[in-house]
């Protein structure tokens, strides 16, 4: 079921009466295709659980419009709407077995809709069955762990069969493992059932291991659309930039001048078609090249080695991060005793951005979220460093 | 624990063990030993003989038998009504914005409220006297209906108003712990349920109920007991003589046996009160067994 939100806007009224309204959700306009598993993403506080109570219709927008499909539904009570919702903390009854639970939703069917007891036993056993948790069917959700309750609630909210599947944090109440564990799990099922998913987080790292897509939110504005991998690649904005990625992306105030990014009194790197500014210069870790006779010179603090790759903590007083942290390649020996440490910087993993508006400033040939053929191998390495961080 | 902390240990729970021991546990004995002992005189510390007699006259006191009755037509009526009516009270409270705190403050009133002074105006309310028969007769005369004596006249105009006055006596500390129990009910459910479809009913009785169970029994115990053990209610609006007003309780019939001015009989008061404390403790260990089949986790 291909969703689309036109214009949607909710507001909330400010508790102190003398100021204006909040906006929690503002002017959102998002097309979420068919069968795709849609991560909502921002830190908290952004809006992205209003959005999510918006599409379930617990919520009701302040203006705009939700479509489901060619359905108009932002009128439509959240019971007719065909939502599933899995909650943060589930929101199993307590009193109730597993088998009760999932059974749940279906016993709410009434007329031509109502289900016989076989049917409705039949129903429960293969969601049950689809989220592995059929032997479990008789236990109450006390007795059950994080991950088997968590199991139950997906299976509560996919028995009816929804055209949509929404789920809130869905990984936040579960531990590191079990949540790596669980993400995968949530993507299998996504895709053996197909149904249009939107799952919300402010784990920048679990939306982008499990996402088609990704929505990044601030303040209630979207700041940028995209594939998980393309707005790593190419953020549109300094919030962006910083939000996505671990380690995070390193920050330093930086000129452009005569076609050329100076980073203090370097010059580290070509800035063809670029005006003369002062610009904020982002580096993911990734980005930096150990090289003795390197353009870009910090202040070496310490060397963490960690199997594969090896992390240079270093400082430097244009930067805007207390530490900066880059990863090279455990093949390459640092000086420890040295007190400097010297880089090159992989253009493309360099993001210029505006310093009034924030934006990204494109230069060197730079495309905006569109990956060239030469970045392909670094992504292989950026996205195996993601996960190695995980681990 | 390691052996040598005992001591220390039992130190600690003394003050609590002296202070129970002397005003609890004694007294406990004390009155089942008075209740076997015939003809016991608290002044010479005498008695005439040990066995079940104090028991038998009980028993077979007309006075008692009324006391038992009335006790228990006040237990079996109120305790349902006035937890079922607390229920329905919560329910509405916790789904209204408006003027919630006021009808919450409005609620719990009575329970702030002097018991005579309470009593007083339901005298006002139901008695008759040479001057006026009372506002409630005046609204029975008002519909055409003939008046009725409630605090002097027949048994059951009697027992509707001590009902009246329980049920409207012990509402507000029951209206006050439902609302606290809806109010802690995790609002995710009732979300969850909305998005199934779950009708208004439904979600009442297979979410809302489950969920404050422990709480409705706790009340339907301690409602049980309290009502047992009723005695001052009546007073409040029958007067001292209850016995003559064909009113009494149990506690009433043991007071009246004390100190009442028939009284000066502590055998047959113990007697009373070790029967009262069996059919409690029997009642409260059904309602702990079905409470426990009840509540589900």
């Amino acid at each position: 079921m291909k969703i689309t939100l036109d214009h949607l806007t909710k507001k909330f009224p400010n508790r102190d009466k003398t100021k204006g309204d909040v906006t929690a959700v503002g002017d959102f306009c998002f097309d979420i295709p068919d069968g795709k598993l849609i991560g909502l993403l921002g830190p908290s506080g952004c809006g992205k659980s209003t959005t999510l109570n918006l599409i379930s219709g617990l919520e009701t927008p302040t203006s705009g419009r939700i479509f489901f499909g060619e359905d108009d539904v932002t009128k439509l009570p959240p019971e007719h709407r065909g939502i599933g919702l899995v909650f943060q903390n589930y929101a199993l009854y307590p009193h109730l077995t597993v088998r009760q639970n999932i059974l749940f939703p279906l016993q709410n069917l009434k007329g031509k809709n109502k289900l016989s007891k076989e049917q409705m036993n039949e129903k429960a056993l293969e969601a049950a069955k689809l989220v592995q948790i059929d032997e479990l069917m008789d236990r109450k959700p006390s007795e059950l762990s994080g991950g088997q309750q968590q199991r139950v609630a997906i299976a509560r909210a996919l028995v009816k069969m929804p055209r949509v599947l929404l789920l809130d944090e869905p990984l936040s109440n579960l531990d590191a493992r079990l949540r790596l564990q669980t993400r995968e799990e949530l993507r299998r099922i996504q895709q053996k059932t197909g149904i249009t998913t939107i799952f919300v987080t402010h784990d920048q790292e679990e939306a982008m291991s499990i996402s088609d897509e990704i929505v990044v939110m601030k303040s209630g504005i979207i700041q940028q659309i995209g594939k998980p991998q393309d707005v790593y690649d190419s953020p549109a904005n300094l919030f962006v930039a910083k939000f996505l990625g671990t380690p995070p992306i390193d920050v330093f105030n930086g000129t452009v001048k005569g076609g050329k990014l100076y980073i203090g009194d370097e010059a580290v790197l070509p800035a063809v078609g670029v005006e003369d500014q002062d610009v904020y210069v982002g580096i993911r870790p990734e980005g930096f090249i150990l090289n003795d006779k390197g353009a870009f010179t910090c202040q070496l603090q310490n060397v963490e080695v960690m199997g594969r790759d090896t992390s240079v903590v270093s400082t430097h007083k244009e930067s805007l991060n207390v530490t900066i942290r880059s990863i090279i390649s455990a093949e390459n020996k640092v000086d420890t005793a040295s007190k400097d440490v010297r880089f090159d910087l992989k253009p493309y993993k360099v993001f210029l951005f505006n310093k009034e508006t924030e934006k990204r400033i494109l230069f060197g040939g730079q495309l905006a979220a569109d990956v060239p053929a030469e970045m392909e191998e670094s992504l292989d390495t950026a996205a195996g460093r993601t996960d190695s961080q995980s681990k | 624990m390691k052996k040598s902390n005992n001591w220390k240990a039992w130190l600690y729970l003394l003050p609590a063990l002296i202070f129970l021991g002397v005003f609890m546990i004694y007294p406990l004995i004390d009155v089942f030993v008075y209740s076997f002992q015939e003809g016991y005189n608290s002044a010479s510390q005498s008695y005439f003989g040990v066995g079940w007699y104090n028991y038998s006259y009980v028993l077979h006191d007309p006075y008692f038998l009324q006391a038992v009755k009335n006790t228990f037509l006040i237990v079996i009526i109120t305790v349902p009504i006035s937890t079922g009516l607390a229920l329905l009270l919560s329910v509405m409270l916790s789904s209204i914005k408006k003027l919630r705190q006021l009808y919450q403050t409005i609620y719990f009133l009575p329970y702030v409220t002097n018991t005579l002074a309470v009593g007083l105006v339901f005298m006002i309310l139901f008695k008759k006297t040479p001057y006026t028969d009372g506002l409630v007769n005046l609204i029975i005369k008002m519909f055409g209906g003939h008046s009725v004596d409630f605090i002097e006249g027949p048994y059951w105009a009697k027992m509707f108003v001590m009902c009246f006055y329980t049920i409207w006596v012990v509402m507000p500390f029951k209206v006050l712990i439902l609302t606290s129990a809806l109010a802690s009910v995790n609002q995710d459910y009732y979300k969850a349920a909305k998005i199934d479809g779950t009708s208004k009913w439904r979600t009442f009785t297979r979410i809302t109920l489950p969920m404050i169970s422990p709480m409705i029994f706790y009340l339907i115990i301690t409602g049980f007991i309290g009502a047992f053990k009723a005695y001052s209610d009546e007073v409040a609006i029958f007067g001292t003589n209850l016995n003559a007003a064909g009113m009494n309780t149990i506690v009433g019939y043991v007071y009246d046996m004390l100190y009442g001015d028939s009284g000066g009989f502590p055998s047959y008061a113990s007697a009373a009160a070790i029967i009262l404390f069996v059919i409690v403790l029997t009642i409260t260990v059904i309602n702990l067994m079905v409470s426990r089949r009840n509540t589900h986790y």
